[in-house]
């Protein structure tokens, strides 16, 4: 009944991808915590929360994709509602540190009792306690989202415009928490954590739990985003991204559809940013850079806009080589990543997993024409027609 | 009131872009039921008109009135079209990435909402009508193609197709048979005379013989205005519209 009901609303590479994570999310916090040092399968726990932030990225490549790949709108500011929920764990860490900090003020967080601050200010309150912080780490990139998305798709902005107010609005946050009077720590951001949920966040058995609630979660944004790109409504978000005045025509209100998938998106890159901050100990306004933003369109881009499974593929591959180049060759990795946007876009316009699914094509279309000599009709049918960038 | 008992209304409508007067003062009455002809030569206001009644478009003066009391300037596109307007375009835009079926799944009049659309199944009826219309527009052999490889007469086709779903009362036809063979487009006319037992239909073509071949009421358009209406013979021998159309 319930693998029945999976299947219908995943397809086989989706529901691959679901058991592999959920499989790694189990052996490798196994490994970490069951196997002896000197066992050649052992995990180091540096290596376990490395991995562990590559997932998280692959989460927010996952929530871009959604927006993306599959209705066209290209968000230049995604890295936005990924700190913003990052920035809603980073105060619930803070409030555990309680008088642990250099400070030892029991309430206010080091920084205030160094900017002088009396009280804790009012939107700091709620998070000591973790149920209100998970809340607040949908919530507020999701209200954030839902209001921008709301002005902004009611007055058709859409294309490379779109992307482009979108880059302000992750600028603009940027600029506004590095400001002390912002009350979220400026320049410094929030870090120096202690405890999650009671449990010391530099502890191994810590870090494994977080990286397979990283894991699982992922596997779950893969499921919530197949299920809506393989619902009506997901066809609809793909008619949207080629042909958005024809929806109009066919009666769809298209801007309530695009407000519903860039919330839904926000809201995962939310998430996203939540698992990431535990597992690098500190969360900052750089977070907000345009630069991220536009490298999560890099991860997507590189495996596969579209596909769900391609910007995971993407995410840990340009992240597996951002880490070996910025400590094997530091200077060069800023132009081997230009380069391979570029030669991405030339040469793969449709990614990793859209140059896989042509060499399948061609191969079971070989196949199928040494069984029966098909017409050129048949090949025909097997092309994959490429999803327009930014309109 | 005198837009009562028809089902489309236009009356002084006026609209100009950058003081270029693309519609000029333009009345139209279409009754229910009526397949309509609309022709005259490249800007005279054809597609403009349709714009305007499909809500893309907002006249500067002027009444719009859709089955007598409903005043369509006050709608937009989405709204228009749930009202029972459908539209077939100049160019075909079909939705290349989904397969001629989904391109009628999404056609297909139903809820539009987000959530209705998220957990929606399709229920025995609409398989019944989805399959009924491939029939219709001759492509029950490829229901699973991508749109994007059928031939340009067989995306128009899918086009009608997509209108026949929507089941508006008032089809507007841009030119539904530019680009068509000889053949496709006699089985155009039969198939519009087909859907105009049951719907009011308004079409603008170029195609004389076309035209000739629908055998309804005419109206010639020219500079944003009413030139001629009546017979295709009548509108064809007044001796402006040979002058600004056919004599050309």
């Amino acid at each position: 009944m319930i693998t029945q009901w999976f299947f219908t609303h995943v397809d086989r590479r989706g529901g691959v991808a679901i058991v592999l994570l959920v499989a790694l999310g189990l052996l490798v916090p196994l490994s970490n915590l069951l196997l002896p040092v000197t066992s050649p399968f052992h995990i180091p726990t540096y290596l376990v929360s490395l991995i562990g932030k590559y997932l998280t990225y692959a989460m927010l490549a996952v929530a871009l994709d959604l927006v993306w790949g599959f209705c066209g709108i290209l968000s230049l500011g995604h890295g936005a509602f990924f700190a913003l929920g990052g920035y809603a764990m980073g105060m619930y860490l803070m409030r555990q540190i309680g008088p642990r900090g250099v400070y030892a003020d029991p309430i206010l967080p080091d920084f205030m009792v160094f900017l002088n601050w009396k009280d804790l200010p009012w939107f700091w309150h709620g998070f000591d306690n973790f149920w209100f912080a998970a809340l607040m780490v949908v919530l507020v990139p999701g209200i954030l989202a839902f209001g921008f998305g709301w002005l902004a798709f009611r007055s058709r902005v859409t294309g490379v415009y779109l992307s482009i107010i979108t880059q302000a609005l992750t600028y603009a946050l940027l600029l506004a928490f590095f400001r002390n009077d912002m009350g979220f720590g400026g320049n410094n951001g929030l870090t120096d954590f202690k405890d999650i949920l009671g449990f010391n966040v530099q502890a191994g058995s810590t870090r494994s739990a977080l990286f397979a609630a990283t894991a699982l979660f992922l596997a779950l944004a893969v499921f919530v985003s197949s299920f809506i790109v393989r619902s009506k409504l997901g066809k609809v978000l793909v008619g949207v991204r080629d042909a958005e005045s024809r929806m109009r025509f066919l009666g769809y209100r298209v801007d309530r559809y695009k407000l519903f998938v860039w919330t839904i998106s926000a809201m995962m890159a939310g998430i996203a940013g939540a698992l990431y901050v535990p597992q690098v100990g500190i969360i900052n306004p750089s977070e907000f850079e345009p630069a991220n933003s536009i490298e999560a369109v890099i991860w997507v881009a590189v495996g596969g806009r579209g596909t769900i499974i391609g910007p995971i593929i993407g995410a840990v591959l340009v992240n597996f080589g951002k880490t070996y180049f910025t400590a094997a060759f530091p200077e060069i990795w800023l132009f081997a990543l230009g380069a391979l946007f570029i030669v991405v876009t030339l040469f793969l316009p449709k990614g990793i997993l859209g140059v896989y699914g042509s060499w399948k094509a061609r191969n079971s279309d070989h196949v199928a024409r040494k069984k029966e000599s098909a017409p050129a009709a048949a090949d025909e049918t097997l092309q994959i027609p490429e999803p327009q960038a930014a309109e | 009131m005198k837009a009562q008992n028809t089902l489309l209304y236009l009356d002084g409508v006026s609209v100009s872009f950058d003081g270029f007067r693309a519609i000029n003062n333009l009345s139209l009455v279409l009754q229910a039921g009526e397949m309509r002809a609309i022709i005259g030569p490249n800007g005279a206001g054809k597609t403009t008109m349709m714009d305007i009644i499909t809500g893309k478009t907002r006249p500067d003066a002027g009444d719009v009135y859709f089955n007598g009391d409903v005043d369509l300037t006050k709608y937009d596109e989405a709204e228009i079209a749930l009202l029972g307007i459908g539209r077939k375009f100049q160019k075909p835009t079909v939705f290349e990435s989904h397969t001629v079926e989904d391109n009628l799944v999404l056609a297909l009049s139903g809820p539009r909402s987000a959530f209705s659309t998220l957990f929606h199944r399709q229920s025995r009826d609409e398989a019944e009508r989805i399959d009924d219309i491939l029939y219709t527009i001759r492509l029950s052999e490829k229901r699973d193609w991508l749109a994007a490889n059928l031939s340009h007469g067989q995306k128009q086709w899918l086009e009608i197709g997509m209108l026949l779903a929507q089941d508006p009362k008032l089809l507007l036809v841009d030119e539904p048979v530019a680009g068509m063979t000889d053949a496709e487009t006699a089985e155009t006319a039969k198939l519009l005379r087909e859907i105009a037992k049951t719907r009011s239909v308004l079409v603008v073509e170029h195609d004389m013989h076309f035209v000739r071949e629908l055998d309804v009421k005419v109206t010639c358009l020219h500079e944003g205005t009413v030139l001629a209406e009546g017979s295709l013979d009548f509108v064809s021998n007044d001796q402006r519209v040979i002058e600004v159309y056919l004599g050309r």
